[in-house]
């Protein structure tokens, strides 16, 4: 077989409990080396496709490749290869960092060295200290060194930063940039805008158990073609000059949306200059992955 | 590594984990010799006719490790695998190359471990505090009825987690499960106390069948090798019985 330059290959994944389809027909394909964010609203079978990626779910329907083996097939030289971060585990909270991460690495044949890994999430402070006794932000972190100790390929993270505070966050990110340097293939899954932005190398939608979008974060659902964003303050008595542009405001507060920033930004600059008003806090954007999310997972029905 | 060599590997931080948690440690190791100490200071220097006259210390010491074996094997291990199981640690575990027969081998070595040590320590505290004879042609007997109550009471130990839904839920399950079956079945109040009919019906459950097994063994009027067959046929079938409906419904995700 040789190497496998497809990590995780989906063509139409299936899912029903009862009469209810959690995932109706999904395909999704990762490559080696990539950082993959899967985003969806709660219940829209995120978890249920991982689930079923991780082999602790027997789908439905469809075909499912993850390191060019099928899931449910998968044994124990698979299992060596993947690194599991769940959405929420404790680790023993009687057993140190380092015993910890000792126990995991002897289930494998070629594990990372314990140190290291230590080191590589940050925790070398707290090697000798009980893991019930770590902060939450800590535990997170020997939770994905446990996911690690292994030297897997493919790791799956769900939701690995749900509940941290700012900083913690931050650092997990680090921790999981950094798996990508080491050229790891990662499966996030996320419902921070923010994580999967400053992480993903593609990102994947899903909306009511099918893939609404899927691309690169900077170009989902046609965000470097969609209209541009401009906002400024002026007094709410002010009369705004026409333009190719729709106008919208509030209470001194101006936003326009146009396809065309470079004209309208010229006309509304030389309008201002020409009558001494300040446009103040005047920016331009491009709508946000958050604003992309929002609108390809809104309510419709 | 070789599968017994993760078994051991296995093992070793089970134990660790174990001699690390007070509660498991009082309730496995202190609380059964506390209520020796109790029980024999109590009534100790008296004799049980209807039993060939031995002394009511001679009654519990036996009792005692019933109590100790059915802590370290099915309380010990019902409660240590539904925290693993709400914590998320058995669907991890799950995930990784370890076998699952591994990680149940761990567990219940572990149990073995923690029964022999208390089988030894009360048969030693007998001996030297209340004069209770070390038994000699009986410890053929008495080792297999440690190894046969230890195996099915991990059995029931991992079925009853099927029957609990929560952390919160396993200590009281696990106590009701067999808290009152002590009382009924000689444990804890002398067999001749208690009304036949009680213990007709305590005899369908195995915590009788295991104590009767350990009695014989101590009993100096016993004669030959000790071997309680039926009693101990019992309880193996309990733990077959535990066995198969634990292969059947263990849980190894979060119940929550």
């Amino acid at each position: 077989m040789g190497a496998v330059s497809t990590a995780i290959e989906v063509n139409g994944l299936r899912m029903s409990y009862g009469d209810f389809e959690a995932v109706r027909g999904i395909d999704l394909a990762v490559s080696a080396g990539e950082v993959f964010a899967f985003l969806g609203p709660n219940g829209a079978g995120k978890t249920t496709t991982v689930e079923v990626l991780e082999g602790y779910r027997e789908r439905t329907g469809g075909e499912v490749r993850v390191l060019g083996v099928d899931p449910k097939e998968g044994d124990r030289a698979w299992r060596e290869r993947i690194g599991i971060v769940l959405q929420e585990c404790r680790m023993e909270p009687l057993l140190t960092v380092r015993e910890t991460l000792t126990l995991y690495a002897g289930y494998y044949d070629a594990p990372r060295d314990v140190d290291e890994t230590i080191a590589l999430v940050g925790l070398q402070e707290k090697a000798e200290e009980r893991a019930g006794k770590l902060s939450g932000g800590q535990q997170r972190r020997l939770d994905v060194a446990v996911a690690l100790i292994g030297d897997a390929e493919l790791l799956f993270l769900d939701e690995p930063t749900t509940g941290f505070d700012p900083s913690a966050r931050r650092q997990a990110w680090e921790v999981i940039a950094s798996l990508r340097d080491l050229g790891k293939t990662v499966f996030l899954t996320t419902h921070y805008m923010d994580e999967a932005q400053f992480l993903a190398d593609r990102v994947g939608i899903i909306r009511d158990g099918q893939i609404v979008a899927e691309g690169k974060p900077s170009e989902l659902g046609g965000r470097a073609e969609a209209a541009s964003r401009i906002t400024f303050l002026v007094p709410e008595e002010t009369e705004l000059p026409a333009g190719n542009w729709t106008l919208t405001r509030g209470k001194g507060f101006v936003e326009i949306t146009t396809t065309e920033p470079t004209n309208a930004l010229h006309e509304l600059t030389e309008w201002a200059l020409e009558r001494g008003t300040e446009l103040q806090g005047l920016s331009v954007s491009q709508p946000s992955l958050e604003d992309v999310f929002l609108e390809l997972t809104k309510d419709t029905s | 590594m070789s599968g017994p060599e993760l078994v051991w590997h296995q093992f070793r931080y089970d134990q660790r984990v174990f001699w690390r948690d007070p509660a498991a440690v009082f309730f496995t190791v202190l609380l059964p010799l506390i209520f020796l100490f109790i029980f024999s200071s109590i009534f100790g220097s008296e004799t049980i006719e209807e039993r060939g006259g031995i002394t009511v210390s001679t009654y519990y010491v036996p009792g005692i490790m019933t109590l100790a074996i059915v802590s370290a094997a099915l309380v010990s291990v019902a409660i240590g695998l539904v925290e693993a199981r709400e914590s998320g640690r058995l669907k991890r575990v799950r995930s990784t190359p370890l076998p699952a027969w591994a990680f149940v081998a761990g567990r219940v070595g572990n149990a073995m471990v923690t029964s022999i040590i208390m089988v030894v320590v009360v048969t030693a505290i007998g001996r030297l505090v209340y004069n209770v004879e070390v038994p000699d042609n009986t410890i053929p007997a008495l080792l297999v009825t440690l190894v046969v109550g230890t195996f099915a009471f991990s059995s029931l130990g991992f079925a009853l987690t099927t029957l609990i839904p929560s952390e919160t839920a396993a200590p009281p399950i696990t106590n009701v499960a067999v808290l009152p079956l002590y009382f009924l079945s000689g444990v804890f109040i002398p067999e001749t106390e208690i009304p036949d009919g009680v213990l007709d019906f305590s005899s369908i459950f195995p915590i009788r069948h295991f104590f009767e097994s350990f009695l014989t063994a101590f009993d100096p009027n016993t004669d030959g090798a000790g071997f309680e067959w039926g009693h101990l046929g019992i309880v193996a079938l309990w733990g077959a019985g535990g066995l198969a409906l634990a292969v059947r419904f263990f849980h190894w995700a979060p119940r929550r």
